[in-house]
């Protein structure tokens, strides 16, 4: 264990720094700068902000001041907030997890549920309505679901907001501010669940489908269990198992954001954030935040790595 | 046991006795009572029978806390008595380990002791021995063996191997198929096999001491179970076909010495005695 630690350590370094110096080049090489946008700027103002910036050095320069930058735990200055990265970050980052920690938890716990029942009742009725609202639900794009229910649930009936996170000039605390932020986000995180269910509630019926038919399910009614210990027991540890690979993929989701539903929703989450500083080319966040999703999905595989360990006790590592 | 879902598998016809019940026509319930605690089962593939996710001691205990209502302490006890009853050394260590880390024919010995916890009045052993290699196999069923004679614990095997039927049985019945050809006594039957099917299954096993070149085999192929016609299921691999063997399919009869055979050679003898 210490031993794979140390080498999976060593590699994550490696993975990183490889991905820092694409990241970079890609944000650095592509024509055109947070200063060119400008047209209200004289030829003499914009170069001398490239001088201020440090826009007009080498590249290398640039990357290797930006990584030493970011190995002392600064992650640059955001040119269109004037604010530093990471302040930025924690004001928007923690609005895109609310949701996401939500639609992600209910998303599992539905998946989980209907896949175990699907299987269990494989061909009934209940698996045919299951995969046909699946299927509908996969395929109607995400705007268009957000737009519906933005019609149908807050302009007709008016029984949840269309919006934001906060009533318009609300400047309420504790419990009322908590109420307004669960209605404010209850359609957000419908249509997200609604998404994400599809795909993870196929992924875990064709599992289970496959361990009900082996032999020692077999085993374990033939002692007698009941049907529920049967299914959620024997069965549903060992169709969890491989799912334990999508946690691991989870964890940039969670801090990622969502650029189209925080758009629809106009949810001040990091996805629109992400979009604001790309139309002004704010590179010094736009790095930072791709870099930030890198760490992400390293530390994610490497956490589910270590979840299938204490999982299945045949994975050795 | 009901163990296999409908539509894969389905019981056409007739009951299935125990202890003077009907088991088809018992709720799920009751069924469940009797499954793993009254009959047991044991299967032929040790290796894929147990949970790979929970260790040899949660499901050694299960049966034990759900028919004897054991705590899980008693449970963890009585498990480890078990390990040792079916020839494991160092249970302590073995209740604490994962299917994967032992080898066949501990599993298999493992599956007998959940089958034998709960003191069952019968045991199904479905082929045990067939993934195992002689020694253990020899072992295995010296242990099933005493254990019967031990616990009055009487044991429906269902084997291929005519070998461990000498060894093991009292009492022999002979299907091809999926229908009875034959059943009697396992002495009787293997001195005097009547239907053409348990002769030519007796023709075909290694004799000692003697040298041959060739074993017999049953010309022909088993035949497919859709394209069954009303006839004797054997006639196209039988040596003495006939022509009614061709056109239906013979009963169940009793011959004089208590033998029973489903044989169209056999039945003027038999019709004698009805």
């Amino acid at each position: 264990m210490g031993a794979y630690l140390t080498r999976r350590l060593t590699y994550t370094i490696l993975i990183l720094l490889a991905a820092s110096l694409l990241i970079f080049s890609l944000y650095a090489m592509t024509p055109g700068d947070f200063i060119t946008g400008n047209i209200k700027l004289s030829p003499e103002r914009k170069a001398e902000l490239r001088e201020l910036y440090g826009l007009n050095k080498p590249l290398l320069e640039r990357y290797l001041t930006w990584m030493n930058q970011a190995f002392h735990g600064n992650f640059g200055y955001s040119l269109d907030k004037q604010q530093p990265v990471l302040t930025l970050f924690n004001q928007y980052i923690w609005n895109s997890f609310l949701l996401a920690i939500v639609s992600t938890f209910l998303t599992w716990i539905i998946a989980v549920i209907i896949g175990v029942i699907a299987a269990y009742r494989q061909y009934s009725w209940f698996d045919t309505l299951v995969m046909i609202f699946i299927f509908a639900a996969m395929s109607i794009p995400s705007f268009f679901i957000g737009l519906f229910l933005i019609k149908i649930l807050a302009v007709d009936w008016k029984w949840l907001p269309p919006g934001g996170m906060l009533t318009t000039g609300s400047n309420a605390t504790g419990i009322a501010y908590i109420r307004e932020v669960v209605q404010h986000m209850t359609l957000p995180v419908i249509v997200m669940t609604l998404l994400g269910v599809g795909s993870l509630t196929r992924y875990f019926r064709s599992n289970m489908i496959d361990v009900i038919k082996q032999d020692y399910i077999r085993t374990a009614r033939a002692k007698g269990l009941s049907e529920r210990r049967v299914l959620f027991t024997h069965a549903l540890r060992n169709a969890l198992l491989p799912a334990i690979t999508l946690v691991g993929f989870e964890l940039p989701a969670l801090f990622g954001g969502s650029l189209i539903i925080e758009r629809i929703f106009n949810w001040p989450g990091i996805g629109q954030l992400y979009m604001q500083s790309f139309t002004v080319r704010d590179y010094p966040l736009l790095m930072g935040f791709t870099m930030f999703i890198a760490v992400l999905t390293v530390i994610g595989t490497l956490l589910s790595d270590i979840l299938y360990h204490a999982a299945d006790p045949r994975v050795k590592l | 046991m009901g163990l296999i879902e409908e539509p894969a598998g389905q019981i056409a016809g007739g009951a299935i006795e125990f202890e003077g019940e009907n088991l088809l026509e018992l709720s799920r319930n009751h069924l469940r009572a009797i499954r793993g605690n009254e009959i047991s089962m044991i299967f032929q593939e040790p290796m894929s029978s147990l949970n790979p996710v929970l260790t040899i001691g949660e499901q050694l205990a299960e049966p034990l806390m759900i028919h004897r209502k054991l705590g899980r302490k008693a449970a963890q006890q009585r498990a480890l008595e078990l390990i040792t009853e079916v020839g494991i050394s160092r249970p302590e260590q073995i209740i604490r380990a994962y299917p994967h880390e032992l080898s066949g024919g501990m599993l298999q010995r493992i599956m007998i002791a959940i089958a034998i916890s709960c003191e069952p009045k019968l045991l199904i052993a479905d082929e045990p021995t067939t993934a195992l290699d002689v020694t253990i196999q020899a072992q295995i069923l010296d242990m099933l063996r005493s254990f019967r004679e031990d616990r009055g614990m009487s044991i429906l095997l269902i084997t291929h191997d005519l070998g461990v039927v000498a060894e093991m049985a009292d009492y022999v019945i002979v299907m091809y198929s999926g229908k009875v050809v034959e059943e009697g006594g396992v002495v009787e039957l293997f001195e005097h096999p009547r239907h053409p099917y348990t002769q030519g299954l007796l023709r075909s096993k290694p004799v000692m001491n003697q040298r041959q070149k060739a074993l017999y085999s049953i010309p022909g192929y088993v035949p497919n179970p859709l394209e069954l016609t009303a006839s004797c299921y054997f006639h196209d691999r039988c040596e003495h076909c006939m022509d009614i063997c061709r056109e239906r399919q013979p009963p169940l009869r009793e011959l004089d010495n208590g033998q029973k055979t489903a044989c169209w050679l056999y039945e003027k003898e038999a019709a004698v005695h009805v």
